[in-house]
């Protein structure tokens, strides 16, 4: 053939581009597994919701709850705590969110938060006479204040201590996650 | 052998890199420029093998491990939930457990390679001898390994394993206690096989290291056993021959190990392991994993409890004096008509002694494990040396390059 | 051939070749030796069966794990436990296939201990689909104080725990028939094994015949199942038959429940690798095409 000389070295270069392609997706492929063992398997998704009886909470306390193995607050709070928290403009706080926006709609009373200071992961204070200039949470690692709708107001911790996913399933069972 | 290395640092900071620590030109020297022999057969690609085998065990070992608790009221628990829950759990595992078995498989293949060509003799006894050590401690963890899961198999098998040292006079009680951290096997042994199970394959590591550093120093052996003459008519550089068809071989090698991983999983298993570990009540019949079975057969074959021990480990320890044992001059098994069927005999004999290793040892199975044992060490002890001394070899080509030409020719010949 | 008359004059060389003939005449006939038969030996019958699951695009037949699941739930689950899967494994894929739903019926009527609660105290609550099986008797002993001092054995896998002995050569076969269904073989030859003892193997009082089983001619577990014990409702004769077939699919489930997910994942596999062996080989061919070897 007259053309064998210039259509030999593309078709080799076609062979090994192709042969490293398929080794390259081969390898890609079989890290995967070795990846995705990593993730949280199906015995640990399994328990990914809670259910909590929350009938036994008075007005002004705080129960924590392990939900994923993180504490998770419940407050139960009082008229004047939820007023507290809805009289302040946004514009003064860290990351603006309304309380109604983080509590459920007619159960202005609960809120629900995940226990994990937004700043480095330690658990804030929230016992009577530790709960901080805000009358939230205070988190003892670097001082950052929470107020009653669990919201930064002071310190180095960006966001505000953030919702799960809250259902109530009647008045008295709530499900978390 | 030092390869005809070409490697020059071609940019400022390969130059820099070169003068403080020349790891690009080794690598250059040992991995693509290095000589290999351009007569090798696919026998020659079970070394890669073996080395991608070794990985393989390396990788889904220590994530493995990120799953599994070695506790005696856990362990079986942790297994079952790697199988259930763990993301591609069951993947792992079986790759895992099927990967030993296709380890040994390729070793043993790599070994008998070696018997049929000499690849034992001078100048490369050290490199055999650096081989027999990495299966020794290869066969020490692929036993702790087996442990872990802390089946019925498992349990037993450590119980039986470790009581072979009972056999010793005096010592013996003292060391399988110190073994065992107890009375039996029981959560202590299981912690210490989950440490050893973890630490032997980086012992395997290096000494695969110094294996390869001894190769490159003498250079590959080939079919024809003679030596590399001229670098330029015998060799070809490693890469790209000899990586493009290790890498075909590993592939090939990988088919398989597939289809046992994904079709006959549990094939290579025993159905006893699937029952927790029960220190009151021992299966009806008892066998190791099957790339034991010969050093089994050998040990139930002698009728004296430290006579079987010792001939069990003499079976072993026997390879690392080959080089010394066979006197032949000629290396390779292809110029040697005689030693080619007592080769063949010797592996035949191999296999059997691993049947009846999975045979019960009762009535005339222990006869003929008796015969095959004797056979095994006389092929050892006196067929290899009196072979070389009464054999007359055929005559060697002269050089590698001839040995590939003669071929070539003779085909031609053939085909005309 | 100059090797021949080279072999004969060496007299040593004879007595070594004798030697070695010896000893592969020694091993084709043991080889060949079966075990001694004596009149009141127990030699388990074990027939193979068709299961939907065997071969390499083997798959679960869904209406028979849950028909097998209530065979186990009505009968199995009295006297065994299940401790390795939990209910929520029910609706898992390449499993029955009940919906979550269904599963959480399902496990709403059992109940597990839980606690302990804010009163220190352990108590009982429905079981959730994440919890697993839990077992009939509280410990080892219970259960076999309450079963004639035998224990059943969990069931878990049960499936891959037993297996019918595969002589030379089968076994060599099996690896590429990829016979992998010895244990629900044996679970179905056990559950239809129940027969009359042959002369001079009776049992004694407790223990009953069974033809399949592997420990022995005598099992202590009854004969679980008769004809119509479990109500099918989708057409399926109740028979013994049909009961041990699906309770063994189901057991084999339960002991392998990434089955359908290994065939799958081993198809892919296998096809890439074939065609990138295929590649390499051709490449391979390329790059020493100029060299004699």
């Amino acid at each position: 053939m007259a053309n064998t000389h210039t259509a030999e070295p593309t078709r080799r270069d076609f062979l090994y581009i192709a042969t490293g392609a398929a080794g390259a997706v081969g390898a890609a492929s079989l890290a995967w597994p070795f990846i995705a063992q990593m993730n949280p398997d199906a015995s640990a998704l399994a328990l990914a919701s809670l259910e909590v009886d929350v009938s036994a909470i008075k007005p002004g306390q705080i129960v924590t709850v392990k939900w994923r193995g993180k504490p998770v607050f419940i407050r139960n709070r009082t008229p004047e705590e939820i007023e507290a928290a809805r009289k302040v403009p946004l514009g003064e706080l860290k990351d603006p969110q309304t309380d109604e926006a983080r509590v459920q709609k007619g159960r202005d009373n609960w809120l629900i938060v995940v226990g994990v200071c937004t700043h480095l992961g330690c658990v804030p204070l929230g016992g009577v006479g530790q709960r901080g200039e805000y009358n939230g949470w205070f988190c003892p690692c670097h001082g950052s204040s929470y107020d009653t709708s669990g919201r930064i107001r002071k310190g180095p911790a960006p966001y505000n201590l953030p919702v799960p996913s809250v259902q109530f399933l009647s008045d008295k069972v709530v499900k978390i996650g | 052998m030092q390869g005809h290395s070409t490697y020059t640092p071609n940019n400022g900071f390969t130059r820099w890199l070169e003068r403080r620590l020349p790891i690009i030109s080794m690598a250059h020297g040992q991995a693509v420029a290095f000589p290999v022999p351009k007569n090798l057969n696919y026998f020659w690609t079970f070394g890669a093998i073996l080395m991608v085998m070794l990985v393989c065990q390396l990788l889904t070992g220590i994530v493995l491990v990120m799953h599994y608790t070695p506790h005696t009221s856990l362990a079986f628990a942790s297994v079952e939930h790697i199988m259930r829950d763990v993301n591609w759990g069951w993947l792992l595992r079986y790759m895992h457990a099927n990967g030993a078995s296709m380890f040994f498989i390729a070793v043993y293949i790599h070994m008998f390679r070696g018997f049929y060509y000499g690849s034992y003799k001078e100048p490369r006894e050290v490199l055999w001898i650096l081989g027999v050590l990495i299966f020794l401690v290869m066969m020490a963890t692929a036993f702790m390994g087996y442990v872990l899961p802390w089946g019925q198999m498992s349990f037993w098998g450590a119980t039986v394993i470790t009581n072979l040292f009972s056999a010793f006079p005096f010592v013996g009680e003292p060391i399988v206690t110190w073994l065992w951290g107890g009375f039996s096997v029981d959560n202590p042994t299981l912690n210490r096989f989950f440490s050893l199970h973890y630490l032997l394959p980086f012992v395997i590591v290096g000494i695969v290291i110094l294996h390869i550093w001894a190769l490159h120093v003498v250079g590959q052996n080939n079919p024809a056993g003679v030596e590399v003459k001229s670098m330029q008519q015998d060799t070809v550089p490693f890469t790209p021959y000899a990586t493009l068809k290790d890498a075909f071989a590993v592939v090939c090698f990988l088919i398989v190990f597939a289809w046992f991983l994904f079709y006959v999983p549990n094939f290579m298993g025993h159905p006893d392991n699937y029952i927790e570990a029960n220190p009151m009540v021992t299966p009806a019949h008892i066998v190791p994993e099957w790339y034991f079975l010969p050093f089994y057969a050998i040990l139930r074959a002698i009728p004296s409890k430290l006579g079987g021990v010792l001939c069990m480990f003499g079976a072993i320890a026997v390879m690392f004096i080959v080089p010394w044992l066979d006197t032949s001059r000629v290396k390779s098994g292809a110029y040697r008509p005689l030693f080619k069927q007592f080769f063949w005999v010797f592996a035949i004999v191999c296999v059997g002694l691993g049947y009846l290793g999975s045979l019960p040892a009762e009535g005339t199975y222990v006869l003929w494990a008796r015969v095959l044992t004797a056979y095994y060490f006389l092929h050892f002890l006196v067929i290899l040396p009196v072979l070389g001394l009464i054999e007359t070899p055929k005559p060697l080509p002269a050089s590698i390059s001839e040995a590939v030409l003669g071929k070539a020719g003779a085909a031609a010949a053939h085909k005309a | 051939m100059n090797i021949h008359p080279r072999i004969a004059r060496s007299p040593i060389a004879g007595a070594l070749r004798a030697v070695a003939v010896a000893a592969g005449l020694a091993l084709l006939s043991g080889t060949a030796i079966a075990a001694e038969e004596g009149a009141a030996v127990h030699h388990p019958e074990i027939t193979a069966q068709k299961w939907s699951f065997a071969g390499p695009f083997g798959r679960f037949d869904k209406g028979q794990l849950q028909r097998g699941y209530k065979v186990y739930k009505n009968v199995c689950a009295n006297c065994h436990s299940m401790k390795y899967v939990a209910f929520r494994n029910l609706s898992d894929e390449g499993g029955p296939g009940f919906t979550e739903e269904q599963v959480k019926a399902i496990a709403a009527e059992y109940k597990v201990t839980d606690g302990p609660n804010d009163d220190g105290e352990m108590f009982q609550r429905p079981a959730r689909p994440s919890d697993r099986f839990p077992s009939p008797f509280p410990n080892e002993q219970a259960a076999r104080v309450a079963n004639g001092n035998a224990l059943p054995p969990d069931l878990s896998l049960m499936g891959k725990a037993r297996a019918a002995h595969r002589g030379f050569p089968g076994f060599v076969f099996d690896i590429f028939t990829q016979y992998q269904e010895s244990g629900p073989d044996y679970v179905y030859s056990l559950l239809t094994g129940y027969t009359d003892a042959p002369h001079g193997q009776e049992c004694a009082s407790g223990l009953n015949y069974n033809k399949a089983f592997l420990a022995g001619a005598c099992i202590a577990m009854a004969k679980p199942i008769e004809d119509g014990v479990v109500d099918y409702t989708d057409g399926t004769p109740a028979t013994v038959e049909n009961y041990a077939r699906d309770v063994s699919a189901f057991l084999m489930w339960t002991a392998e429940p990434k089955l359908e997910d290994r065939k799958r994942t081993g198809f892919k596999v296998m096809a890439f690798l074939i065609v990138f062996a295929g590649l390499l080989w051709f490449t391979k061919r390329k790059i020493w095409a100029d060299v004699a070897h």
